[in-house]
C-alpha cells in the first residue's frame, strides 16, 4: 500500500515536471517547428538575408511586447501602444522637419527627434499609468481612450494624409534602420538590448518581483509594503519607453507617418506576450517567452510570403490560431469535474 | 397556545449532528429545532461551530453523522442552496447579491417569470414593489445593488428569501454591520416575518439584541450543545457565562510579568479614521497588548490606520516617544512597525507563488544588493524561517496555496518577522488553524515579548486573549470601552465591555 502510493506520487511528480517543462519550452519548440516547416517549404527561408530580415521585422513588435510584459504581469493592459507609436512618429517628423532651419539636416536634428520620442513615450506612459492608479479607472478603458486619442492626433497632424520626413534628414537617419553592426542590423541590437534589460529588470530586481506580486494579488502587495500605484505607473512608463525605442528605429524605415502607422500593433504585442506564456490576468511574466512570441508571429507572416499553399491574406488567421492553441496548451487544469460538497 | 406549539411544530430539526472537516471535529452530537413563527438565536464564541451548524441546516454541508428532519421526516437536503426550494434559506454574512444588477433582477435571479418567451419585467417589478412596500423599504426595484447601503442590501436578501416563500430563514450575524437605527428597522422586519409564520435562526454576538429579539436561545461551546432555553430564562450575563465556561489549559505559555515602567514604544492619541472614532492607548516595550471586541468593532481599522494601510482623519501617533506623521506601509516597516493581516489568503500571501518569494516580499529591500535581488540570501532566509517557525511543507517548491492553514500562518508570521520589527501587530493569530499550531504560535508570541518586542494581538477568540496578553483593550463601535489588567482579564468582563453592557470613562 505504502509502496503503491509512493510510486503513484513519483508518477504524478514526473507528469507534472513534463507539463511544466512543456509550458516553458512550448514557445521555443513552436518556433523551432515553424523554422523547420519554413525551411522544408522553401530552403530560401534559412538564407542569411531572410533571417536578418525576419529578426529586424520582429524588432518593433518585440520591443513593444517587452514593455507589454511588464504591464500585463502587473495585472494591467495597454491597448494604446500602436496609436502611441503613430503619434510619436508624427510628432518626431514634424519637429525634425521644422528643426532643419536652425539645426540643419545632420545628427543633431535626428538626436532631437529621438530625445523627443523618448520624452513623449515616457509622458504617454505616465498618463496611462496615472489614470489607472490615481484616477482608478480600469486599464482597459483608459488605454482604449488614449488609443483613440493618439490615433486621431496623428490623422490630424497629417491632415488626413501622410507626414514625410525631410529628404536630407532621411539620409542622415537611414543607417539606424538599414545599417548593421557585426552582421546584425541595428534594430536587432536594440531589440537584444531591450530584451536583456527587460529580463534583468523582471527577474533580478525588486521592481520585477513587485510587478509579479501586484499582478498576483494587489491586496497582498499593498500589505507587503509595496507602493502599488507607483509600481503600476512605472510599468506603463516602461511600456511608453519601449514604444519610443520601437518608433525611433521604425521612422527611418519608411520616413513617414500616417493614420495607418502601427495599426494593430497593440494586439500583436499582446499576442506575443501571451504566446510567450505570460498570464493575461497577471502575476506571472516571461520576457524570454515574449521574445519567442514576437519571433513566432513574424515567422508565420514570413513563411506565408514564401509559399503559395496558403494565401498571404490568411496571415491573421494563422496568427489567431497560434494564439488560441498556445493558450490552450498553457492551461494546466485539463481535468474537468465538480467540486465535491464538503 | 405556547404550549401547543411545542416540539411537534418544529419545521426543521437537527438531531445529534456531528461534523468533522477531515480529521478535525467541529460539532459533537448537536441537536436543535426551529419552529414556525419563532426567532431562535444561536450563540457561542467564534469557532464554537455556529456557522457549521447553520450550513448543515441549510444543506451547504452534509453532517458526518446525525440527521436532519424536515416536518418530522428524515430528509437529506439538496446541496449548494438547493434547499431554498424546500423553503430553507441561508443568508450569508457576506451577502450573496449580484452587485451590478438591479433589486428586481436580484430578487428573481434564476427563476425569472416569462411571458411569451420574453422576461415579464413589468410583472416582476410589480411583485418586487409589493414586497418592498410590505417590508417598508424605501428603494425602487430598479435600483442597482451597488448603490444601496449594507442595511438595504440585507433587506433585499430578506425580500429575496420572502419571495421564495421561505419557511425557515437562517441569518449569519445579520446585525454585525448595521447601525443601531438600521438594526431597529431590521428587527421590525423580523417581527413581521415571525408573525407570518416564518421560523428564523439568528446568529449574533450582541447579547442584548439576542435577549430582545429571540424567543429561544441555543448555546454552543467548542462544538458542543450546551443548552436551549426560552429567552426569558436568560440574561445577557448568563448567556456570556454559558458561552465561555471553560478552564484554560497549558495551551498557553507561562506569562512573564510585564515591566509596567518600560518605555512606551507606541502612543496613540485620539485617533480617528474610517471605522475608528477617537482611540487612545499606549504600548510598552516587551508588552503583549490584546485587542478584543466584536467583529466590526474597529480593532483592525485602528491598526490599519496606524500602519499606513488606511487614511488617518485626525489624531497623533508617537513611536519611541516621537510623534510621527502619517506613514506608508513601507515607512512603518522601516520604523520597525509591522502588521500581520487576519486575511492570510486575500491579503497575506501570494497563493500561486512558492514560499521563497512570499517570505521575502515584505522585507525585500533588505535582500537587494547592487540593484539585484540576492537570491542566495533569499534561499538562506527560507531555510532559516522553515527551521525557526517549523513550517512543514513536503516540497519547498510547492505553491503556498497548497499548504495547510497552519503552515500558511507560520509562513506569514515568518514573512512579517523577516524585517525584524520592534512592534508587531498580529490580527487573529490563530484563525482557522489546529490546536498544535496555535500552541506554537502562542509560545512564539511570548518569546518575542520576552526578547523585548512589543506585540499587539487582535483576536476574537477570548481564551487566547486571556491566555497570552498582559493587558487587554476592549473595543466597541470604533472606540475603546475599557482596558483590563491582571485579574480583571476574564471572559465575562471582556464580554460585558464588548457587548456594551459596561463602559469605562477613559477621558
Amino acid at each position: 500500500m505504502t509502496m503503491m502510493t509512493a510510486s503513484e506520487d513519483g508518477e504524478a511528480k514526473a507528469a507534472k515536471r513534463v507539463a511544466v517543462d512543456f509550458k516553458t519550452l512550448g514557445p521555443a519548440l513552436a518556433l523551432l517547428l515553424l523554422c523547420v516547416i519554413g525551411y522544408l517549404l522553401n530552403p530560401a527561408f534559412a538564407s542569411e538575408g531572410n533571417l536578418t530580415n525576419l529578426l529586424t521585422r520582429s524588432a518593433f513588435i518585440g520591443i513593444i511586447a517587452v514593455g507589454a510584459t511588464f504591464v500585463i504581469t502587473a495585472g494591467g493592459i495597454d491597448l494604446s501602444v500602436g496609436s502611441m507609436a503613430a503619434a510619436i512618429s508624427g510628432v518626431m517628423i514634424i519637429v525634425m522637419n521644422n528643426a532643419v532651419e536652425t539645426l540643419g539636416t545632420g545628427v543633431p536634428t535626428v538626436l532631437l527627434g529621438c530625445g523627443l520620442a523618448i520624452l513623449l513615450g515616457i509622458g504617454a506612459g505616465w498618463i496611462n499609468g496615472a489614470l489607472t492608479t490615481k484616477g482608478k479607472i480600469e486599464a482597459f478603458i483608459v488605454t482604449l481612450g488614449t488609443m483613440g486619442i493618439y490615433r486621431s492626433l496623428v490623422t490630424y497632424f497629417a491632415d488626413g494624409g501622410t507626414l514625410s520626413l525631410n529628404f536630407d534628414i532621411r539620409g542622415t537617419y537611414r543607417p539606424v534602420y538599414y545599417d548593421s553592426f557585426l552582421g546584425l542590423p541595428f534594430p536587432v541590437w536594440v531589440f537584444i538590448g531591450v530584451a536583456i534589460c527587460g529580463w534583468l529588470l523582471l527577474n533580478r530586481t525588486a521592481f520585477g518581483r513587485y510587478c509579479t506580486a501586484i499582478g498576483s494579488n494587489e491586496a497582498v502587495a499593498k500589505y507587503s509594503a509595496i507602493n502599488v500605484d507607483r509600481v503600476k505607473t512605472l510599468t506603463y512608463i516602461i511600456q511608453g519607453l519601449c514604444v519610443s525605442f520601437a518608433t525611433i528605429i521604425y521612422v527611418p524605415r519608411l520616413g513617414s507617418a500616417s493614420a495607418s502607422t502601427g495599426v494593430l500593433w497593440e494586439l500583436e504585442a499582446i499576442a506575443a506576450v501571451i504566446i510567450g506564456g505570460t498570464v493575461l490576468k497577471g502575476g506571472y511574466g516571461r520576457i524570454g517567452g515574449t521574445i519567442l512570441g514576437a519571433l513566432i508571429l513574424t515567422t508565420i507572416g514570413n513563411i506565408l510570403n514564401f509559399t503559395d499553399m496558403i494565401s498571404n491574406y490568411l496571415n491573421g488567421t494563422m496568427q489567431g490560431l497560434i494564439i488560441i492553441v498556445a493558450v490552450l496548451l498553457q492551461r494546466s487544469d485539463w481535468k474537468f469535474g465538480k467540486t465535491p460538497k464538503t | 397556545m405556547e404550549v401547543a406549539t411545542s416540539a411537534s411544530a418544529a419545521v426543521i430539526e437537527a438531531v445529534n449532528i456531528s461534523k468533522s472537516f477531515g480529521p478535525v471535529p467541529v460539532l459533537f452530537s448537536v441537536s436543535m429545532d426551529v419552529r414556525a413563527g419563532e426567532v431562535h438565536a444561536l450563540i457561542g464564541e467564534n469557532g464554537a461551530g455556529k456557522s457549521t451548524l447553520m450550513k448543515i441546516l441549510s444543506g451547504f454541508h452534509d453532517p458526518t453523522s446525525g440527521q436532519i428532519r424536515l416536518d418530522g421526516k428524515t430528509a437529506v437536503l439538496p446541496p449548494n442552496g438547493g434547499a431554498e426550494q424546500l423553503g430553507i434559506v441561508l443568508i450569508h454574512q457576506e451577502l450573496n447579491l449580484a452587485e451590478q444588477m438591479t433589486v428586481e433582477e436580484n430578487v428573481f435571479l434564476g427563476r425569472e417569470t416569462r411571458s411569451r418567451g420574453f422576461l415579464d419585467r413589468a410583472g416582476m417589478r410589480r411583485a418586487v414593489q409589493t414586497y418592498l412596500d410590505e417590508i417598508g423599504l424605501d428603494i425602487s426595484p430598479a435600483d442597482r445593488i451597488s448603490d444601496l447601503t449594507i442595511a438595504q442590501k440585507q433587506m433585499v436578501e430578506i425580500v429575496k428569501a420572502v419571495s421564495r416563500n421561505a419557511r425557515i430563514l437562517i441569518m449569519d450575524e445579520p446585525t454585525a454591520v448595521l447601525t443601531e437605527e438600521e438594526t431597529d428597522v431590521f428587527f421590525r422586519q423580523v417581527e413581521k416575518l415571525k408573525a407570518g409564520g416564518v421560523g428564523i435562526v439568528f446568529v449574533s454576538h450582541k447579547l442584548n439584541e439576542v435577549k430582545a429579539i429571540a424567543d429561544r436561545i441555543t448555546i454552543l461551546r467548542d462544538g458542543q450543545w450546551i443548552d436551549t432555553r426560552p429567552s426569558q430564562d436568560l440574561t445577557p450575563d448568563t448567556m456570556a457565562q454559558m458561552m465561555v465556561g471553560r478552564e484554560l489549559s497549558d495551551l498557553y505559555p507561562p506569562m512573564h510579568e510585564a515591566d509596567v515602567d518600560a518605555d512606551l514604544v507606541l502612543e496613540v492619541d485620539n485617533l480617528k479614521a474610517p471605522g475608528v472614532h477617537g482611540v487612545s492607548f499606549g504600548l510598552r516595550k516587551g508588552e503583549i497588548l490584546g485587542f478584543s471586541g466584536l467583529i466590526g468593532s474597529g480593532r483592525t481599522a485602528v491598526f490599519e490606520a496606524i500602519c499606513g494601510l488606511a487614511p488617518i482623519e485626525s489624531g497623533t501617533i508617537s513611536l519611541y516617544g516621537q510623534e510621527v506623521a502619517a506613514m506608508t506601509v513601507a515607512k512603518a516597516r522601516d520604523a520597525g512597525l509591522a502588521y500581520l493581516t487576519k486575511d492570510r489568503k486575500e491579503k497575506g500571501l501570494l497563493l500561486d507563488k512558492k514560499m521563497q518569494p512570499n517570505l521575502t516580499l515584505f522585507a525585500l529591500p533588505k535582500f537587494v544588493k547592487n540593484f539585484a535581488v540576492n537570491q542566495r540570501a533569499e534561499e538562506k532566509a527560507l531555510e532559516r524561517a522553515i527551521r525557526r517557525f517549523d513550517v512543514r511543507a513536503r516540497d519547498p517548491n510547492v505553491t503556498v496555496g497548497k499548504l495547510s492553514g497552519g503552515n500558511q500562518q507560520k509562513l506569514l508570521l515568518a514573512k512579517i518577522m523577516e524585517c525584524d520589527p520592534k512592534i508587531v501587530i498580529i490580527d487573529e493569530p490563530t484563525r482557522g488553524i489546529d490546536v498544535g499550531t496555535k500552541q506554537q504560535i502562542y509560545h512564539f508570541i511570548a518569546a518575542l515579548a520576552a526578547e523585548g518586542v512589543s506585540v499587539v494581538v487582535i483576536s476574537s477568540e477570548m481564551p487566547e486573549i486571556i491566555g497570552i496578553c498582559h493587558r487587554v483593550a476592549v473595543m466597541r463601535e470604533g472606540q475603546i470601552t475599557g482596558v483590563l489588567t491582571g485579574d480583571h482579564i476574564n471572559e465575562n468582563e471582556i464580554m460585558r465591555y464588548a457587548a456594551g453592557l459596561k463602559r469605562e470613562e477613559l477621558h
